[in-house]
Formats: C-alpha cells, sequence, structure tokens
C-alpha cells in the first residue's frame, strides 16, 4: 500500500472515531430525555403544576408545592453561593498573596468533588440541629455549599479572562483600585459569570441526597421558611419508592420537569455566553 | 502648571533588574515632548513611572522626583490616584471600554469619581470628543458601543476618555503605533491642538514623528537617557554618538 493511502484511510478512520465518540455523548441525554418523555409524558397537565398532591389512593393532583418549592430552594442558595462564590472568585483572580489564593482554589477544588450527601450532613449539623427543625433554610445552605466551589472558579477564569490593559485604563485615569475592579472589571466580566451562575443552578436544580435532612419534603405548601419545604427532586425521589403505580407516573413527569427547568437554564447560560463573546470581538 | 513636569534622578527596577537608570527631563507646559529609542530601551517604563502607573505592576517600583507643577509625585503622602487625575494617559493598543457606548467611555472618568449631573457630563463629553476630533464622526450615535469604532476613532476614543477629566499632562505611549498612516495623521494634528490645554509626553518609535510633533526630544537607551534637547538640534546636530547612529539608522 502507497504511504499515500495509507494516510488518507487512518484519517477517515480517525475522523469517523471521532465523530462517533460526538455522537456517543449525546446519547445518553437523548435516551433518559425521550425514556422520561414516554413514561412522564401523559401524567403533565395543568394540574400537575398548579394542583397539590392527593391523599395515597385519589388520582390526579400535582406537584405545585415541590416546582415551588424548588424554586424557593434556589433562590436561598443564589443567597448563599452568589455573594460568596463571586466575591471570592475576585479576590482569587486579583490578589498578588503568592499562597492563600493557591490554597483558597485547590480547597474549592476538593469542596467541589466532595459527595452532596455530605454537605447535607454539614448542613444538617450547622443548621438543622440548631433549630432543632428540618428547614428550607437548612436546603438552602446544603445547596449554596455546593454552589460555592462553581461559582468561584467559574468567576476566577471569567476575571482573569478581562485584559489588564482595561484595568489600566481605569486607574490611568485617576480611579481608585476597588472602583476599577467593581465598576470596569466586574461589568465587562458579568456575562461570563452569569454563566456560572446558571451552570451552578443547573448543578443544584436537581440535587436530592443534600435536602434529604434538610429541607426533608412537605406534602404541603409550606408556611415559612424556617419550615420543611417540597422539592421536585425530594418528591420524585418519595414517589418513585412509593408502591403505588399513580405515584410512579407523577414521579416520572417530575423527572421530566426537572430536566426540563436543567435544560430551560443551560440553554439561557449559553445564550448569555454568545452575548459575551459578541462584546469582546 | 507654568513648570509643567520636572523629572530628575529617575529610577525604576523590575524585581532586581533596574531598567531606568538616573533620567532627568524637563517637559515645559504646553510644549510636546517626545521619547525616542529602539524597543526596550525604557521610555514606556519611564512614562508610567510618571503618573505612577508602573507601580501598579507586581515587583516594581520606582524613586526619584517628579515635579508636577511644583509638588513630587513621588513625595510622602501623595495618592497615585490624585496623581493620576491630573497626569492622563493614552495607551499604546486603543482600550476602549468594551461593556461601554462611546458616552459612557468618555463619560467614565467623571462618573466613577462620582459626578452625576446630566447637563455637566453631556457638556464634559461633548467638549472632550470635540478636542479629540471624534465628536463629528460620533455625534449622531453617542450610544454605540466604544468598540464598535475603527481603530483610529477608538484611540481618538480613548484621547476624548483621558482628557475628558481635564488633566494637567497627558501621556502618550506609542499612540500611533497600531494604527495606519490617516489615522496616524489625525492623532498627529490632535496633538499639536491639544497642547494649548496641557503638556504632552509622547513615546514613538518613529522619528519623524517625533520631528513633527514635538519641541522636545530625548532619546533613550537601555535604561539611560542618552541626550535630551530642542528636537531640532537633536536631529540636526546631536551631542552624543549614539544618538547620531540611532537617528541616521545606523543601530536600532
Amino acid at each position: 500500500m502507497k504511504p499515500l493511502q495509507k494516510r488518507v484511510i487512518v484519517n477517515r478512520l480517525m475522523n469517523f472515531l471521532a465523530g462517533a465518540a460526538a455522537l456517543l455523548v449525546i446519547l445518553p441525554l437523548v435516551l433518559i430525555f425521550g425514556f422520561l418523555v414516554y413514561q412522564g409524558g401523559s401524567s403533565l397537565n395543568l394540574a400537575f403544576f398548579t394542583q397539590m398532591p392527593k391523599p395515597v389512593g385519589e388520582a390526579g393532583g400535582g406537584m405545585a408545592n415541590a416546582i415551588v418549592g424548588t424554586l424557593i430552594l434556589i433562590a436561598l442558595a443564589c443567597c448563599v453561593g452568589l455573594p460568596i462564590g463571586i466575591l471570592g472568585g475576585l479576590y482569587l483572580a486579583e490578589s498578588r498573596d503568592p499562597r492563600l489564593p493557591w490554597v483558597v482554589r485547590f480547597l474549592a477544588d476538593v469542596l467541589n468533588g466532595v459527595p452532596s450527601i455530605v454537605i447535607g450532613i454539614f448542613a444538617y449539623t450547622l443548621v438543622v440541629l440548631p433549630m432543632k427543625r428540618f428547614s428550607a433554610l437548612a436546603g438552602g445552605v446544603a445547596l449554596g455549599v455546593i454552589m460555592i466551589p462553581i461559582v468561584l472558579r467559574t468567576t476566577e477564569e471569567i476575571v482573569r479572562l478581562v485584559p489588564a490593559s482595561l484595568r489600566e485604563a481605569g486607574l490611568a485615569l485617576g480611579l481608585q483600585n476597588w472602583k476599577v475592579t467593581v465598576r470596569i472589571v466586574l461589568v465587562t466580566a458579568r456575562a461570563g459569570i452569569v454563566t456560572g451562575v446558571m451552570v451552578a443552578i443547573a448543578r443544584i436544580a436537581g440535587e436530592t441526597a443534600p435536602l434529604l435532612f434538610t429541607a426533608f419534603g412537605n406534602r404541603f405548601w409550606h408556611s415559612r421558611l424556617d419550615q420543611p419545604i417540597a422539592a421536585l427532586a425530594l418528591q420524585v425521589f418519595a414517589y418513585a419508592i412509593s408502591p403505588f403505580d399513580d405515584w410512579h407516573r407523577q414521579a416520572w413527569a417530575g423527572a421530566l420537569v426537572l430536566i426540563s427547568m436543567v435544560f430551560l437554564v443551560s440553554l439561557a447560560a449559553r445564550l448569555a455566553t454568545r452575548g459575551l463573546q459578541r462584546q469582546t470581538r | 502648571m507654568a513648570d509643567g513636569l520636572q523629572v530628575s534622578d529617575l529610577n525604576a527596577w523590575f524585581g532586581a533588574r533596574q531598567v531606568l537608570k538616573n533620567i532627568g527631563i524637563r517637559a515645559p507646559a504646553n510644549g510636546v515632548t517626545a521619547l525616542i529609542g529602539p524597543s526596550g530601551c525604557g521610555k514606556s517604563t519611564f512614562v508610567r513611572c510618571l503618573n505612577r502607573m508602573h507601580e501598579v505592576v507586581p515587583g516594581a517600583r520606582a524613586t526619584g522626583q517628579v515635579l508636577l507643577d511644583g509638588e513630587d509625585v513621588y513625595g510622602p503622602g501623595v495618592d497615585p490616584v490624585m496623581i493620576r487625575r491630573r497626569i492622563g494617559m493614552v495607551f499604546q493598543k486603543p482600550n476602549p471600554f468594551p461593556t461601554m457606548s462611546v458616552f459612557d467611555n468618555v463619560a467614565a472618568g467623571l462618573r466613577l469619581a462620582g459626578i452625576r449631573a446630566k447637563d455637566t457630563l453631556n457638556d464634559v463629553v461633548e467638549r472632550a470628543l470635540r478636542q479629540a476630533a471624534l465628536w463629528d464622526e460620533v455625534r449622531d450615535d453617542l450610544n454605540a458601543p466604544g468598540s464598535s469604532l475603527s481603530g483610529g476613532q477608538q484611540q481618538r476614543l480613548c484621547i476624548a476618555r483621558a482628557v475628558a477629566v481635564q488633566p494637567e499632562v497627558l501621556l502618550m505611549d506609542e499612540p500611533c503605533s497600531a494604527l495606519d498612516p490617516i489615522a496616524t495623521a489625525k492623532i498627529e494634528e490632535l496633538i499639536l491642538d491639544l497642547k494649548k490645554d496641557l503638556t504632552i509626553i509622547i513615546v514613538t518609535h518613529n522619528m519623524q514623528q517625533a520631528a513633527r510633533v514635538s519641541e522636545w526630544t530625548g532619546f533613550f537607551l537601555m535604561g539611560e537617557m542618552i541626550e535630551f534637547g530642542v528636537t531640532r538640534d537633536l536631529f540636526t546636530a546631536p551631542q552624543d554618538k549614539k544618538t547620531e547612529d540611532y537617528i541616521t539608522g545606523r543601530f536600532g
């Protein structure tokens, strides 16, 4: 075989393998989504979004409380995770200290790898035990802690991407360092930071383990934030391990709603990134 | 303002490496002083020392005396932020704030310093854009993003941004090196206009440019000021052999 022919064949083979691998990446998601639609699609109706869970044995009902509960938990988690994550990331990107940023960065990566159930135990010890009850707050703290390393690291990476020349332009105008950081560097990086936040939200929206003994779940409307609250992931879990067919169908539908929410958030994040690219061009 | 800028015994370091050695110049008020020399000779570092931008780089430091209207820029207790308000700077590459409109770019210095009054800002922006000879090109669309302008326009926008805070001195660090000849000609014309209001120090690679715009010229070589004098004299009758070699193109 001539060397040229061999090269062409190897090239085609590698192209095929790389393309096949790329397709395999999206295959699980397509299968999961298809299966969820197949199993849960029939239970998705207006009532699912607007009604409360029905007592055992009664057909119908919905997961309105869990959908709202998930949104509230996400909001609470953002209150914990965003300020710490964004300000910390800003510090990591701007600090000239030779050691502390390295340590924080390393530990943040470790925290990112800590199993979420362990973070649930952390929130249990920190919030549930002193308050002596499960609560939305405890769930928010657990999810917020999971958000911190994600937001921290993306903020740092994005802020590092802001050209030094912009910072210098600000300083040369006679602006204080903190003003340059907040009003110029942070503003220039905002689209990228938004993307990081969206990714973090997508990650925590479906978390179940850390909520088991913090938010706990609730079959009724939550009354206050220091009371147990329902969450989609918890409700899906509870329904999935129940012995009732109707609940199983609802669990599928709940999972479908959850994954759709994550899908929408990720899509929004992608669009925000496109905005950033336009700006810097 | 009457005295312009007087520099003596200026030394600068990056870490342990000394990059400027005992530099001294006098940049008279309402004049243009040009600094020439081969790449890496310390011209840029020198102008960055004048508004205390040099020390922004980690590990960089400078000593010496820089008198701005009689007051030492490196004096004890002097706030670099206040110095930078009085000594503006235009960089080699145009660097408008990408998230801001043309108007906001020019207004940035005042606005971020706390000035909110709409009328004041409108007046200042128009005046600065006129000074930078950009007003006629952007007046119809002040809300366009600053980064949508051409390279030459962006550089004039940066000049407008710098003069909007009404500095006494304007440092220009190779302001034309990223621009085409037509844009360069516009900036040079502008420099001659601007010197009515302020003192200009310009770093340039281009000796013709130095000859065209400046009254005084300094020649830098390897961190030292080889020669400083009236531009015409320096180019026609250089005192130092090294200056002569450089301006006749024998090296550099």
